[in-house]
């Protein structure tokens, strides 16, 4: 008779395992005891919840139509623009960034600035430009062009510093120029995966541009902001079934252009 | 026994990949089933054990008619019928043990086997297989550490214990180099034999067939083309199976077979 | 003549294929410059112009940063991390059934469950935390509940979205293999199914950890607890100083999870 029990390959000793576990529960008490809740308060609130689900099924666009309008109107504008200004502004800074090609301190101001952007969230970025530059439509535009830069400039600098230096070397033995050297060289092999994550990009843009309106800085999310403060919920309703669907149709366009590109 | 009757399968409304077929394996007796890629053996076996559903006909183990189970019947069944794969398809992020132990699901309640709490008899028996199969000492390492010859063993293992009545082998040796495959083959052979067993063996390799099977089908274009004795598979057969080819060199070669015992042993 | 017929055809193609880049990358320009005029419609440019000396402003008001404010900032901290841990854990639970539903090779139907599953992967997706939040205060009251269930909710998407996608990449011979030997649908799914996609689901849910940390400092600014809130009240009595520490606390917490992360992952593979 031969006994047997199931290997772990993931933290195979069992004193560590029953550790790991212990840790993971104690944690777990703790963290959930730490949450003070408002029974009465909640209790309230469920009435409110229930309004919230029927207006999410029973939307009303009607209401606030014009504020709907020209939210999105205006979340989309600035999407495209910080989108498209972004991507522009992604290829000095990423090149910047990347090791392989640029001098060290355009390297490392180009490096902070696009880690300084990455790890700060979109919604502090707006409020600090909406004080800078008021309220309105021009401060997202710039909150959404400054993520846009962290987000491709890292990728664009990773993708470079990858790149076969053999590659290049090549090239830059025929003589060729700088500008030459990363037109022919970089660029081909960068380009379409660049254009992939330009519409995911795209497609996130819009979608923080409907959260920095709560801190002012224009698009959808003032509007959607108001309803919720007013418990109009079957506006917000309204609101959300309307990102949801850019969403979907900005990812099926992508999908659409991406194939069509290659 | 193992009785076929009229078995036909098409999918959807596509054309019929197996058109009219019937036969029988009496219990012990291995069959080959040859014929070129595309003739329906892969359906053919999957029908028996309902991984696929039949469009026509009647499959029936023993006294139960496979074919007109419900699909929660079925699972009844299946433990009764072990099947061998051609890319092995052991779980390979679980180790040896466990894709022994695999074999036993359809015995047990769902928390047993989530917990991994199988019975002393499955665990004696499981250590008795990876014996047999020569991987005791590997019980322990995850499957995906194996080489390709071990993981087919472990599959062999699995199907063993399931304690089946008939085994169903698709392409066993299709991804083994042909010493491996010979192993393998001699080994499936003399399991079927020690327990008895019946075994229908999906093989392209026509020599290797002809070595260890007791009686080969050949299907071609979904229909039984030919139904006999391994030497009495002649080049006509083959030609009329396969299709216009030198068959010369298709025979198997015993002096070679006999040197790898050897050195097997 | 064949061959001249060819390159004319060839010659036609090309160029209609050119024409048809240009056009697209023209549309973009037109496109761009049409949001840029909409967008800029009713911006007061005399701000814009005057942002420079209003920064420059601002930063001789946010520095020296109030070091000694931190000291009221560790239970901030402590509700921040409680509120990315046991969120991410609220969406890992209620993603899992629902990444199954959502794949092709596991859903028990494709033409009634699979779409909704997939509409609730969607939906999630492309709500913000942050308007989960504003949305969830208002129904249960400010506090880190609300902030825990926002955070929940938003993880759904991302992790049921990675996790379908990797199921539907599985080994589908083991899968046939283990349902031949009489297994359930259940103990398929246990043998077959969860072996193979572990190392994927555990990397997702720390990497959507390490998202969900960041997105929770913010949070406290629709008043769902955690750091943001002392941020918002701050930004309120505009104590710059304050807020300068506060900013430098958020930037060290998410350079802090993203080192975890990273060599939690790097472990796992």
């Amino acid at each position: 008779m031969r006994t047997w029990q199931r290997p772990h390959y993931l933290v195979p000793d069992k004193r560590w395992r029953i550790a790991l576990w212990i840790a993971f529960f104690l944690y777990l008490i703790v963290g959930i005891g730490s949450i003070e809740v408002n029974w009465q308060r909640v209790y309230e609130g469920l009435e409110r919840g229930g309004r919230f689900i029927e207006g999410f099924l029973n939307p009303n666009f009607t209401r606030r139509a014009a504020d709907i309008y020209s939210g999105i109107y205006e979340s989309l504008t600035m999407t495209v623009t910080s989108t498209v200004v972004g991507i522009l502004l992604s290829i000095p800074f990423g090149m910047g960034a990347a090791r392989n090609i640029s001098p060290k301190p355009i390297y490392l101001f180009c490096r902070s600035f696009i880690a300084v952007s990455r790890s700060m969230q979109e919604v502090i970025v707006a409020i600090f430009l909406v004080a800078l530059f008021g309220f309105g439509a021009f401060a997202g535009f710039l909150t959404l062009t400054y993520a846009t830069i962290g987000f491709l400039g890292k990728l664009l600098a990773e993708e470079i510093e990858e790149i076969d230096k053999k590659q290049l070397e090549a090239i830059a033995s025929t003589g060729a120029s700088w500008l030459q050297r990363m037109h022919i060289a970089i660029w081909p092999q960068v380009m379409p995966r660049m254009i992939g994550l330009s519409f995911y990009r795209f497609d996130i843009n819009f979608r923080e541009s409907a959260v920095i309106g709560i801190v002012g800085a224009g698009g959808i999310g003032a509007t959607l902001n108001t309803s919720i403060d007013r418990y109009e919920y079957d506006s917000a309703g309204a609101v959300l079934i309307l990102i949801i669907l850019i969403v979907l149709a900005c990812e099926y366009l992508s999908g659409w252009i991406r194939k069509w590109v290659s | 026994m193992l009785k076929i009757e009229h078995l036909k399968k098409r999918y959807k409304s596509g054309p019929w990949v197996l058109k009219d077929i019937s036969f029988e394996v009496p219990d012990g007796e291995i069959v080959g089933l040859i014929g070129p890629s595309g003739a329906g053996k892969s359906t053919m076996i999957r029908c028996v054990n309902r991984l696929i559903d039949p469009s026509e006909g009647n499959i029936q183990l023993d006294d139960v008619s496979l074919s007109s189970l419900s699909s929660s019947k079925i699972r009844e069944q299946r433990r009764h019928i072990g099947m061998i794969f051609q890319e092995y398809a052991l779980v390979e992020r679980l180790s040896v043990m466990e894709n022994v132990l695999s074999g036993r699901l359809g015995y047990l309640s769902f928390w047993r086997s989530f917990l991994r709490r199988y019975p002393q008899e499955d665990i004696d028996n499981a250590f008795e297989y990876l014996d047999r199969v020569g991987l005791i000492d590997h019980a322990n390492k995850r499957a995906d550490e194996l080489s390709g010859g071990q993981r087919q063993r472990v599959g062999i293992a699995r199907a063993l214990a399931q304690d089946p009545r008939l085994l169903l082998v698709d392409e066993p040796t299709a991804s083994l180099d042909p010493k491996t495959s010979r192993q393998i083959m001699r080994l499936i052979q003399s399991i079927c034999r020690e327990k008895a067993l019946s075994a229908i063996i999906n093989i392209h390799d026509v020599p290797l067939a002809m070595q260890f099977v007791d009686r080969i089908i050949g299907l071609q274009g979904g229909e039984v083309v030919f139904d006999g004795k391994p030497d009495e598979l002649t080049e006509d057969v083959l030609t009329r199976i396969y299709g216009d080819e030198d068959w010369t060199d298709v025979k198997p070669d015993d002096e070679d077979d006999e040197q790898e015992s050897e050195e097997a042993a | 003549m064949g061959e001249l017929e060819q390159k004319l055809v060839w010659e036609s193609h090309t160029r209609r294929k050119a024409w048809t880049v240009w056009g697209f990358w023209f549309s973009i320009v037109l496109l761009t410059v049409f949001c840029w005029l909409e967008m800029t419609e009713d911006t007061i440019w005399f701000f814009v112009y005057d942002a420079p000396v209003q920064a420059a402003d601002l930063i001789d008001r946010m520095f020296p940063p109030e070091w000694l404010y931190i000291n009221k900032l560790y239970k901030a901290l402590w509700d921040t991390l409680n509120i990315a841990t046991l969120g991410t854990l609220l969406g890992v639970i209620l993603a899992f059934p629902v990444a199954f539903l959502a794949a092709r090779n596991t859903t028990p139907s494709t033409k009634f469950v699979r779409p909704i599953a997939l509409f609730i992967i969607a939906s999630s997706r492309s709500i913000n935390s942050l308007i989960w939040a504003l949305l969830l205060v208002t129904i249960l009251g400010p506090g880190i509940l609300a902030g825990i269930i926002a955070i929940g909710l938003r993880s759904i998407g991302f992790v049921a979205k990675l996790l379908y996608e990797s199921i539907e990449e599985i080994n589908s011979t083991s899968v046939e293999a283990i349902e031949s030997t009489g297994a359930s649908r259940f103990q398929t799914i246990a043998y077959a199914i969860i072996p193979q996609i572990l190392p994927a689901f555990l990397s997702i849910t720390i990497f959507r950890w390490d998202i969900n940390i960041r997105e929770s400092t913010i949070l406290g600014l629709v008043g769902a607890g955690g750091i943001g809130l002392f941020l918002s009240s701050s930004l309120n009595v505009l104590a710059w100083p304050q807020v300068t520490l506060i900013i430098l606390v958020i930037l060290a917490t998410v350079v802090v999870s993203e080192y975890i992360s990273a060599r939690v992952r790097s472990l796992l593979i």
